[in-house]
Formats: C-alpha cells, sequence, structure tokens
C-alpha cells in the first residue's frame, strides 16, 4: 500500500469493528421502562436485603428530579430511558466451579476475543471475574485470594455476604445523588465487582474484570466497589469488548475506590466497546462516574485506555483527603470515524502535601472529536500541594478535532501547579522513513502511535500492556491486506 | 541492477526530472553531483517510491523489473535502501525497536520467519560496534534530538542492520565531524560487496576520498550533464559548476 494523506484518511475510515459477534445466551430480561416499581423488581430479582431496595428507590427518586447534563464537548441523540430494559441475566444461574461448566458458547465468544479463560488462567497472577450481561458467571482464583483474606466477587454476592462492608461505603464517594448518571446507576445498578483487601495484605495477583454488553436493547449499569484496607495494596484492571450493534447501547458505570491510611490501588482499564460504524451510527454510550479517595499517605493511580464507544463521558477522580497522599491518572483516547470522547480527570487536593500527576494521550482520527477536560482543585488548607499536567494530542488527517480544557482552582497560595500542552499530526514524511525502512502504513501508523502512548501504556501491568498496544492498532488501522 | 531510463518526475504539474538516464551495476559505487536545487533529492525519492512525485515519463529498472507498480515498502522489502538528508523524528519509538520492525516486517514479507531475539540482539551489537555507535544511543527516540550527525551516523547503521543491495546515501556526509565522515565511511566501505551497489549524493569531494567512487554524474536542473570517473569529483572541487553549465549553453 503505497500512501497519501487521501489513502490514509480513507483507510482510517473502512476499518471495521473486528469483534462484531455476540453471544446467543438465553437471557432473562425485563420488559423496557423505568419506575419505581422496577426499581424494587430489580431489587426482588436480586434477593437484597431492604436497606439496599429503599437505597436503591431513594437514588431513583433523585434521578427522576435531575435532567441530563450537557456540558461536555459531544453531540449525540440522548437516550430515551423509557426504551432501554433494565435487567437482563443469562438463564443459566449457577456458579461454576471449573471453565467445563461454564456455557461453551461463551467461552467461544472469549476465544474469539484472545482472551479464553484458559489462556487467562494460565497467566500467572491474573484473577477474573468475568461479568456478561450483567452477572457474574465465572470466577477464577478465588482460593487463594481467600487465604489472604482478600474478598473479590459479585457486588450482588457482596450485598448478602459482606453487608456491613457494602453498606459502609457504597456511595462514600460518589453518592447516588452525585450526577445524574450516578443517580441512575445507583437505582438500577444490575451487578459488578466488589473488592476487599484486608490490612496491611498485598494482593498476589492482578484482579481483573472484563465487563461486556450482551443484549440487545439492553443498558448495563455496572456498580464497583474497590476497598483497600490500611497498608494494603490492589492492582486492578477492568477490560471490555462489545458486540456490533445497530442500536445505541447505553452504559452507565460507577466505580467507587477507596484507599485507607498507606494503602495503594492502581485501576487500569482497557475499554473497547462497540464505537459505532463509520458512519456514525451505533455504537455505546459510555457515561461514567469514576471517583477514588485517599486517606492518608494513601495513592490511587488511574491508568486508562480508551479505544472504543460512540460517546465517552468520564472523568476518573481522586479525592486526595488525607496528608500526603498521591493521585495519578494515566490516559489514552483514541477517537476515530465519528467517535466522540470527553474525558480527563478530578484531582481535588484537601490534605497537605499532596501531589497529583495528569498524563493524558490523545488520538483522533477520521471525523471524531476527542475533548481532555480536567479539574486540578487545591483547597484552602492544602499546603505545598503540587500537580503536573500533560495533554498531548495526535492527530491524523484534517477533519477531525482535539481539544483540551484544564481548570485549575488554586485556594493555597503554596501551590504549585505545572500544565504542558502539545499537538502534533501523523506526517506523512514519518510514514514515508517507515514505509521506506519496509514498514506498511498500517504497521507504521501503529508504532507512532504506541510510541506517542508509551509513557501510559508503560503504567499498564505488563500482560495488558500487549492486550492494549493490539487494541490502539485494532482501532486506528484500516483493513488493508 | 538499477537502470532509470529517461526518466521525468514533478510534483504538482512542476517538471523536476527531466529526462534522467543512468546505470547503475552490482559491485559499483556511482557518485551525483550538483548545485542545490537540482534534483538529486527528488531523484532518490522517486526512486524509492515517494508518493508526493509524479513519474510523468520513462521508467526505473531494478534487477531487471519496473518498479513503477511497487509501494515504496515493496521497495524497501526488494532491497532499496534510502539514507535520508533529512531524517525524521519519530517520538517514543527506539531505534531498537524500529529496527526490530523494519527488520520483522521485511522478512514477513520475504516469507521468514520473524528473527530470532539473541540473533537480532548479535546483530544490534556488530553493528553498533562498526559504527561505534553507544548501546544507550539506542534505547532513545528514533532521531528525537539527536545531533545532526547523529542522525547520519544513525542513518548508515540502519543501512548496516538491513543489509540492502542498493544503497542511495542522499548527503549523508553533510553533519559529519571529521571523525565521524571516517568512521561512517569506513561502516559503508565495509559493507560493501559484488552483490551490492552504493549510489553517494554529496557536494563534497571529502566523502570521496574515503569511499571512492567508480562514476561521478553531475545533476543540473533535472538532467545530468556531465558524466565520468572520480577524478571528475576533483575537477568540480575546484572548478565548481559554472563551467559546466557554460559547456552545457555553448553545446
Ligand atoms: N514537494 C515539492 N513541492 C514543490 N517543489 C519541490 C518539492 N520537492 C522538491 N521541490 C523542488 O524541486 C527542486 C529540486 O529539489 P531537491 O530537493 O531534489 O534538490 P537537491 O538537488 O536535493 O538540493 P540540495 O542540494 O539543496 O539538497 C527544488 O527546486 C525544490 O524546491
Ligand atoms: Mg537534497
Amino acid at each position: 500500500m503505497a500512501y497519501t494523506e487521501e489513502e490514509l484518511k480513507k483507510e482510517l475510515e473502512t476499518k471495521e469493528y473486528e469483534y462484531g459477534f455476540y453471544t446467543d445466551i438465553e437471557s432473562d430480561t425485563f420488559p423496557v421502562g423505568l419506575n419505581e416499581e422496577i426499581v424494587r423488581a430489580i431489587s426482588r430479582k436480586k434477593e437484597e436485603p431492604e436497606w439496599m431496595t429503599e437505597w436503591r428507590v431513594e437514588a431513583f427518586k433523585a434521578w427522576e428530579q435531575m435532567i441530563e447534563p450537557e456540558w461536555a464537548n459531544v453531540t449525540y441523540k440522548k437516550p430515551d430511558f423509557q426504551n432501554i430494559s433494565y435487567y437482563s441475566a443469562p438463564k443459566k444461574k449457577d456458579k461454576y466451579n471449573s471453565l467445563d461448566e461454564v456455557d461453551p458458547e461463551l467461552l467461544e465468544t472469549f476465544n474469539k476475543l484472545g482472551i479464553s479463560l484458559d489462556e487467562q488462567k494460565k497467566l500467572a497472577g491474573v484473577a477474573i471475574d468475568v461479568v456478561m450481561d450483567s452477572v457474574s458467571v465465572a470466577t477464577t482464583f478465588k482460593k487463594t485470594l481467600a487465604e489472604k483474606g482478600i474478598i473479590f466477587c459479585s457486588i450482588s454476592e457482596a450485598i448478602k455476604e459482606h453487608p456491613e462492608l457494602v453498606k459502609k461505603y457504597i456511595g462514600s464517594v460518589v453518592p447516588k445523588k452525585d450526577n445524574f448518571y450516578a443517580a441512575l446507576n445507583s437505582a438500577v445498578f444490575s451487578d459488578g465487582s466488589f473488592c476487599y483487601i484486608p490490612k496491611g495484605v498485598r494482593c498476589p495477583m492482578e484482579l481483573s474484570t472484563y465487563f461486556r454488553i450482551n443484549q440487545a436493547g439492553t443498558g448495563q449499569f455496572e456498580r464497583t466497589l474497590v476497598i483497600a484496607d490500611e497498608g494494603s495494596y490492589v492492582s486492578y484492571l477492568e477490560g471490555c469488548t462489545a458486540p456490533m450493534r445497530d442500536e445505541n447501547q447505553l452504559h452507565a458505570a460507577v466505580v467507587e475506590l477507596i484507599a485507607l491510611e498507606d494503602a495503594e490501588i492502581k485501576y487500569s482499564t482497557v475499554q473497547n466497546w462497540f464505537p459505532g460504524g463509520k458512519d456514525g451510527k451505533g455504537g455505546v454510550y459510555n457515561f461514567v462516574t469514576k471517583r477514588g479517595l485517599c486517606e492518608t499517605n494513601a495513592k490511587i493511580s488511574w491508568t486508562q485506555v480508551e479505544t472504543g464507544s460512540a460517546i465517552t463521558w468520564k472523568y476518573p477522580s481522586c479525592i486526595l483527603k488525607g496528608d500526603n497522599s498521591v493521585g495519578e491518572f494515566y490516559s489514552i483516547a483514541v477517537t476515530n470515524n465519528y467517535q466522540q470522547a470527553d474525558t480527563g480527570t478530578k484531582m481535588i487536593h484537601l490534605g497537605k502535601n499532596t501531589r497529583s500527576t495528569i498524563i493524558s494521550k490523545g488520538i483522533s482520527a477520521g471525523k471524531s472529536q476527542n475533548s481532555y477536560r480536567g479539574l486540578v482543585q487545591i483547597n484552602s488548607r492544602a499546603e505545598n500541594a503540587r500537580n503536573f499536567s500533560q495533554c498531548d494530542s495526535l492527530l491524523m488527517g484534517n477533519d477531525c478535532g482535539a481539544h483540551t480544557f484544564p481548570y485549575i482552582e488554586a485556594k493555597n497560595k503554596t501551590a504549585q501547579i505545572e500544565h504542558e500542552a502539545t499537538t502534533s499530526k501523523i506526517g506523512e514524511d514519518q510514514i514515508f522513513y517507515c514505509n521506506q525502512r519496509g514498514i506498511d502504513t498500517e504497521k507504521a501508523i501503529a508504532l507512532i502511535v504506541n510510541g506517542f502512548s508509551k509513557e501510559v501504556l508503560n503504567k499498564l501491568p505488563m500482560e495488558f500492556a500487549v492486550e492494549a498496544q493490539k487494541l490502539l492498532e485494532i482501532s486506528l488501522e484500516g483493513s488493508v491486506g | 541492477m538499477l537502470k532509470i531510463n529517461n526518466l521525468h518526475a514533478g510534483v504538482e504539474g512542476k517538471e523536476i526530472l527531466k529526462g534522467i538516464n543512468i546505470e547503475v551495476n552490482a559491485g559499483e559505487v556511482h557518485a551525483i553531483m550538483g548545485p542545490n536545487g537540482s534534483g538529486k533529492s527528488t531523484l532518490s525519492s522517486v526512486i524509492a517510491g515517494k508518493e508526493e512525485f509524479e513519474v510523468t515519463e520513462g521508467n526505473i529498472l531494478f534487477q531487471g523489473e519496473d518498479v513503477e507498480e511497487f509501494s515504496p515498502e515493496e521497495r524497501a522489502h526488494k532491497g532499496i535502501f534510502l539514507s535520508f538528508q533529512y531524517p525524521v523524528e519519530i517520538p517514543g519509538v527506539s531505534v531498537t525497536n524500529f529496527m526490530k520492525t523494519a527488520i520483522n516486517e521485511t522478512r514477513k514479507a520475504q516469507g521468514l520467519e520473524e528473527m530470532p531475539a539473541n540473533e537480532m540482539l548479535k546483530k544490534i551489537r556488530e553493528k553498533s560496534e562498526l559504527l561505534e555507535i553507544d548501546r544507550k544511543f539506542l534505547s532513545r527516540s528514533l532521531n528525537e534530538g539527536f545531533s545532526g550527525g547523529e542522525k547520519k551516523r544513525n542513518e548508515i547503521f540502519q543501512m548496516a542492520m538491513l543489509e540492502p543491495k542498493l544503497a542511495i546515501l542522499d548527503e549523508t556526509d553533510s553533519g559529519l565531524d571529521i571523525d565521524a565522515l571516517r568512521i561512517v565511511s569506513n561502516g559503508v566501505n565495509r559493507l560493501r560487496s559484488k552483490d551490492n551497489a552504493v549510489v553517494v549524493i554529496t557536494h563534497y569531494q571529502r566523502l570521496l576520498d574515503y569511499i571512492v567512487p567508480d562514476f561521478v554524474h553531475v545533476l543540473l536542473d533535472g538532467k545530468i550533464v556531465k558524466s565520468g570517473g572520480a577524478e571528475l569529483a576533483h575537477e568540480l572541487e575546484e572548478k565548481g559548476y559554472d563551467w559546466i553549465k557554460q559547456e552545457k549553453v555553448s553545446n
């Protein structure tokens, strides 16, 4: 393939969604629509205790009074919330002890994704909690974790088995009335993961969950709660792919992280939901609220590789409440065709000597729009707080856009805040240089993009860095033979 | 090996190369000299297949095949290498990673397996020693922040790694200090064999003291106006290009 700017653009636009297939497992789906009865029914279906039911209902009532936010730099047809089914679970309700018991079709799906459980189980130190259509269908490595007192299970299970922990922490970082999507999630969340690391324990493996959206017209409302008790450490990875769909699929997840004194949480995401066709039709709407709370000397780092979704609205944040606590945000966001991403972070410095680092890499191709929106807020009591932010954008072609919206609110004079931003374009000369060395245009783009994203890719756990690179290539390569 | 027949090429309707004829055989070294803007880099880009330039007449045969239909990477796979006058930067991609990718892509195109890691490392060690390149240098981002001379030396390192049939060195000498010039020229000479050929583009006789050409061609306004042996370069060094221009006019 010889290269011209025109051809490069075309090539990027012809990229098809490679993981466009979906599993035909019988599901048990609710009628469309949302009202208090549906909320109660979800809770009943999940055999939840009354406090949980009431919590959901309160959230629903708050949501009813709220209006969908419009400040993000994205435009889309708003989902009709009354035309979504709020519950869908695979019919098979039993839990599996081994892979043999898992639906072969599901295993086949994972094989297609190249992340078969089989393979994953062999990968040293990876435990997987597969969340498919909102209900956990397989959990591995549970025993090893249990020996250390680590709890890693679905949130539904945690509500039943560890109500004291859930009751204490759910909604403590993202209150149920926090925002429109968080309130909706609080009312109807279907399932998600729960993780608790006891005092002083270092989780011996990467905890990993694959989320999938699998039922036509089923909104997915995941709820994740990770609690790292004093002096503990955990690295958590969430990765997902979704099948090709015609209609838009709504996803409004909430992730809450709690890092108690001296604890550290590393939360990594590789996100590859269906971004919509090259005409801009279909694709997942991803409205996520992710927030972590750091107590004294605690550290939370968010690392994300976002290649999918038609619309992404996502700001993993850190509340640096304790003195000397540290917040980090490393992000790669790729947009192609008509994708729109408005993503970034919020670093709220409350404690003394708190530090935060933001590295954001945005890559835009096709007719996509990629926005970074970041808030660094230094509270009046946050003596000697420091922040460093770097936002780099890489453009491919002339029809895409990159935007940076940094907001800085410093209420303490001792604050040190640095912000750097760059924008570059993949040049024909770079491509030709690679071509001349025998590297075709597709591979050249992958190489350049990987180089651009390196600082963030390096922050991912090894096993997933490889997968993330693959995703970057998939999202930007054309179907050139 | 390389046969260029009546090559006319240009960009956006502007003709830059106006009927070039050159034949380069295996084992030979050709030097192309000529004033700024005469079309030397354009010629090398056209041989390497840069899309920006349009061939309007004539053709380029490489090992008997018309390269017209071949993409730049296919030409590279067949053994054409261009040492760029202005090497480009690729941030975040290390020299090693870039070389590994280039070698394996070429091998893939030739139906070969990827080069085993130990073999790759051995080769990198060998070639970096040949060109006296510090190993630390190889983990830096390709050309990013490299000095002019470092860029040129790195181009020849890449050539050594890829072992091309035909190497076109576009002003590889410019930017090199005296020692580097000797090291780089020595590297090029060590890579020469009866099976490959080198085309050096230069403004200075100095390089040709090290890499002694079999033929020297003078490119003027898109045409080869004079060809000769190594002595022609000396004559140019002494007299400049004016006498050739006058000779051309009086003809
Ligand atoms: N892309 C382009 N668009 C327009 N003109 C071009 C383009 N590329 C080259 N030219 C013109 O073609 C002519 C030849 O350029 P070229 O770079 O081949 O010269 P050169 O012989 O390599 O010169 P130098 O010794 O300065 O390197 C110049 O007049 C240059 O301006
Ligand atoms: Mg030139």
